[in-house]
């Protein structure tokens, strides 16, 4: 008796739901027993990462920001894995694309608002599609896995970035391995007055509706979708399956390079050491929790963003570790996954062979 | 050992269908230490299967099996080893990144204790006992094909095995290699007094080694006698069923008024040239290969599988590509040959693992017109109307039974053929390549799909019909190419053919 999947013909509509919240629950408990290990109270914890930042408008608004680079990582992942394209590198892609964002902000001085803020996101696009490329390439060439060639860049790129911020983008004014403040015209206007929400929440928010107008609607989707489900049937359909994967591999690397540059423009106005926490990992969960889905993909960057903020409340209010919030986010990735699966596929233990 | 007393297996009545195709049809057989048994087959006449069934892979629907006259319940391989019997798959089970020993003693029954010393040593006499000379220290990946497969068979022996399956043990070995196999399958069952079931197209290596000959057609025994006395040319008459036309005859009526004479053929034009095609695959490659095909016709091409036609439809279909030779269609030459292109210029193929051309998640509708989005596009726009007008008007058109929103991967197999035939022909190729176009089909299906490319034929597609069933071959098409060993030993006209001269053509019998 062994187990097999067997691709489900139809789902009725509740599954779904019904399983992500079966997997909300078990993380629950998972996660209670953590906290109270770590000496905290469960209960109490959960009110401060998923409450309390919803009870202010500073939580909200600084909710949002959190959620804002997630937006663009969430969609750069899931538009490459939609087309079988592991692209792990969202975070080195997002980091060449601050660099490509501060590049241009520093000698952006005499530029048009209108010019210069678009240049600057298009900047960090092209960066980012660059950081992407090599590893594209050789997926698509010599077909080398590219798990680990864009995971591996990752690292490469923070070091790109110190080496920068130590040597010739080393901050003027202070000294600090921290770059000059960007061009006051490539700073991106705030869209909710009297917080630091920005434009970039707008510009995430079109790209991932973008991705899913393109990815459900459009020719070239079918054939992305096609290449990522079964690359062999598409090359026999006649898809150019190696193009497909260059192409989409870019428009990710493009996605998230976007989204670095939107943290320098809108919030950070300068390139750090620290310009990112994990935004390009996180990404990776925000497209698996929305099974891949880009419209879905928003609404859990914006509850991953709650989570982030509410996690350091309750590590100062209870002295529990702020990674807990991480914790969370973790065991609800395994959960999430192993529900997806279930409802897409039916279990059988009958020990027929087909 | 020597003096051990003939023991034997019976499998008897065994009954196994899937769906609706039925794969064994009551199936007698017995297998006798002391004997090398080989058992004969075109593909899909059940010889896996049934010993799939002896060695507890799969479960018949019924029938029973008797271990010296004890009726045995065979429901793992556990069992079957249990048994004494062991088989060496075509696929090995082998870790590649382990050594000899590690593989060897991965197989033993110890549970948790892994005991390499013992492996080593089994491995070490394996040479004197068995003739099997393999280097206990060495990594599986490293190793040659024969080598890989000898560990396979001491994997077999030292789990103390009698009976032993060997599928297709020569399929991939050189020649060199096939003769030190049949000398160590000769040992094995003289000095051991194994029983050895040999599942073999060639008939060469049955003449040399079997005592004992078992043909299979169609889920039955037809034959089951001592080797001597036969003859390679009897076994291939017996092995494509001559002697039965009348049977086939029956069965082509259908489709026989459908036929247009094939001198017609000659006049009408050139759609696909093939020159010279050559590949450098050691196995299954291809040895310059030439054909022409013509508007309006259907060029079978009949092989025992393993004889190049797996690698002939990938290079058509620009899939793989060849290191020689060239590819004319339609009077215009392919300069690189790949899917699109040879799309574009009027290629169509249907691939012989219809699962491997389906992408099994994208319902139907998007599957149907996967490769031409472009006359479904406006602005970049998929028009999902017009998508679904076409689907409606095929599922009528083709009996598809299945909605246009249901995932292809639920269809049942001859439904996802129909939706790949439908897609196929809605394209209107000048050239339909088909591979093993009804393998795996009810009957229901199978004349369905038959009446399919006979009608394309018909309506002036120029047809390559590549099948491992001959019936199939001879039934469909006007002119018959065969296969042997990566290139055309022969090509007759299909009412001039007779199925004694292709079967001895296929076993590469004829001179």
């Amino acid at each position: 008796m062994k187990p097999r999947f067997v691709l489900r013909s139809s789902t009725p509509w509740w599954r779904g739901p019904l399983l992500i919240a079966i997997a909300a629950v078990v993380t629950f408990v998972v996660t209670a027993a953590l906290i109270r290990w770590a000496g905290g109270n469960p209960v109490a914890a959960y009110r401060y990462m998923f409450v309390s930042p919803l009870q202010s408008k500073f939580g909200i608004t600084e909710s949002i920001l959190a959620a804002t680079p997630l937006v663009f990582t969430g969609a750069a992942v899931a538009l490459a894995f939609r087309a079988g394209y592991w692209n792990i590198g969202a975070e080195g892609q997002l980091l060449a694309g601050t660099i490509g964002a501060t590049w241009f902000g520093l000698q952006a001085e005499n530029l048009p608002k209108v010019i210069a803020v678009p240049g600057v996101l298009l900047a960090g696009a092209v960066f980012g599609a660059l950081w992407a490329l090599v590893p594209a390439l050789l997926r698509s060439r010599l077909g080398i896995d590219e798990v680990v060639t864009t995971l591996l860049l990752n690292p490469v790129a923070l070091l790109v970035i110190t080496g920068l911020l130590n040597g010739p983008w080393r901050n003027t004014a202070t000294g600090f391995p921290d770059s000059d403040v960007v061009a006051e015209a490539v700073m991106m206007p705030i869209v909710w007055p009297g917080s630091r929400v920005h434009f970039g929440l707008v510009a995430g928010g079109l790209m991932a509706l973008g991705c899913w107008w393109y990815v459900g609607r459009m020719a070239g989707g079918l054939r992305l979708r096609a290449v990522g489900l079964a690359p062999g049937a598409a090359r026999i359909a006649g898809l150019e399956v190696e193009r497909t994967l260059l192409a989409t591999a870019l428009a990710s690397g493009a996605i998230a390079g976007v989204g670095g540059a939107s943290e320098i423009a809108g919030v950070a106005h300068q390139l750090t050491i620290g310009i990112s926490s994990g935004f390009g990992y996180t990404g990776v969960i925000v497209a698996t929790l929305a099974a891949l889905n880009f419209v879905g993909g928003i609404t859990v960057a914006l509850l991953l963003g709650v989570v982030n903020v509410g996690s350091f409340s309750a590590s100062r209010a209870l002295s529990i570790p702020s990674t807990m919030g991480e914790v969370v986010q973790s065991v609800l990735l395994i959960t999430v996954v192993a529900a997806l699966v279930i409802s897409r596929f039916k279990i059988v233990w009958k020990g027929n062979d087909r | 050992m020597n003096s051990s007393p003939t023991s034997s297996i019976w499998l008897k009545e065994i009954r196994k269908s899937y769906g609706p195709t039925v794969a064994l049809d009551g199936v007698t057989l017995g297998i006798h230490t002391r004997e090398v048994h080989a058992l004969l087959g075109e593909n899909g006449a059940g010889k896996t299967t049934l010993m799939k069934t002896l060695f507890g892979l799969t479960q018949p629907d019924s029938g029973r099996i008797e271990v010296d006259g004890n009726p045995t319940v065979i429901a793992t391989p556990r069992d079957a080893r249990a048994a004494g019997v062991g088989m060496v798959t075509q696929h090995f089970s082998l870790v590649k990144t382990m050594t000899v020993a590690e593989n060897l003693a991965l197989s033993s029954s110890h549970i948790v204790r892994v005991d390499l010393e013992q492996a080593r040593g089994i491995a070490r006499t394996a040479n004197d006992r068995f003739g099997l000379e393999v280097p206990a220290d060495a990594v599986i990946s490293e190793l040659p094909v024969a080598l890989q497969q000898r560990v396979e068979i001491l994997k077999a022996l030292a789990a103390g095995c009698r009976y032993l399956i060997l599928d297709e043990p020569t399929a991939v070995l050189g020649p060199r290699d096939v003769d030190s196999l049949l000398d160590v399958v000769r040992r094995l069952r003289d000095d051991q007094s194994m029983a050895v079931v040999l599942i073999s197209h060639k008939m060469k290596e049955i003449e040399r080694i079997a005592d004992r000959v078992s043909v299979l057609r169609r889920g039955a025994v037809v034959a089951s006698t001592e080797a001597r006395g036969m003859t390679s040319k009897d076994l291939v008459a017996l092995m494509v069923g001559a002697g039965q036309s009348g049977e086939v005859a029956l069965q082509s009526e259908p489709l026989a008024s459908a036929r247009k004479p094939s001198v017609a053929n000659a006049s009408q034009k050139v759609v696909l040239r093939v020159a010279g095609l050559s590949t450098t695959k050691e196995i299954g490659g291809l040895d310059k290969v030439s054909f022409d095909v013509h508007s309006g016709e259907i060029f079978g091409i009949a092989g025992v599988s393993g004889n190049g036609q797996t690698e002939l439809v990938e290079v058509l279909s620009g899939t793989s590509k060849a290191s020689a030779g060239g590819i004319e269609i339609d009077g215009q030459e392919m300069k690189s040959p790949r899917p699109a292109t040879l799309m574009a210029a009027g290629m169509g193929i249907l691939g012989e693992d219809r699962h491997a051309s389906a992408v099994h998640q994208l319902p139907v509708v998007e599957n149907l017109v996967l490769d031409r989005l472009d006359s479904f596009t406006k602005w970049g726009q998929l028009n999902r109307r017009a998508m679904s007008a076409q689907c409606d008007e095929a599922i009528m058109q083709f009996e598809i039974k299945a909605t246009s929103h249901q995932a292809l991967g639920t269809l049942s197999g001859g439904n996802m053929q129909k939706v790949l035939l439908a897609r196929l022909f809605g394209r209107s190729p000048k050239v339909a390549v088909v591979s093993q176009p009804t393998r795996g089909l009810d009957v229901a299906s199978t004349s369905y799909v038959r009446s399919l490319i006979a009608t394309a034929r018909d309506q002036g597609t120029g047809v390559v019909l590549v099948s491992e069933d001959l019936d199939e071959v001879l039934e469909l098409s006007d002119r018959v190419a065969v296969m042997y060993r990566g290139t055309i030993v022969a090509i007759v006209e299909a009412r001039e053919a007779s199925r004694e001269r292709i079967g001895e053509l296929m076993a590469g019998v004829a001179k």
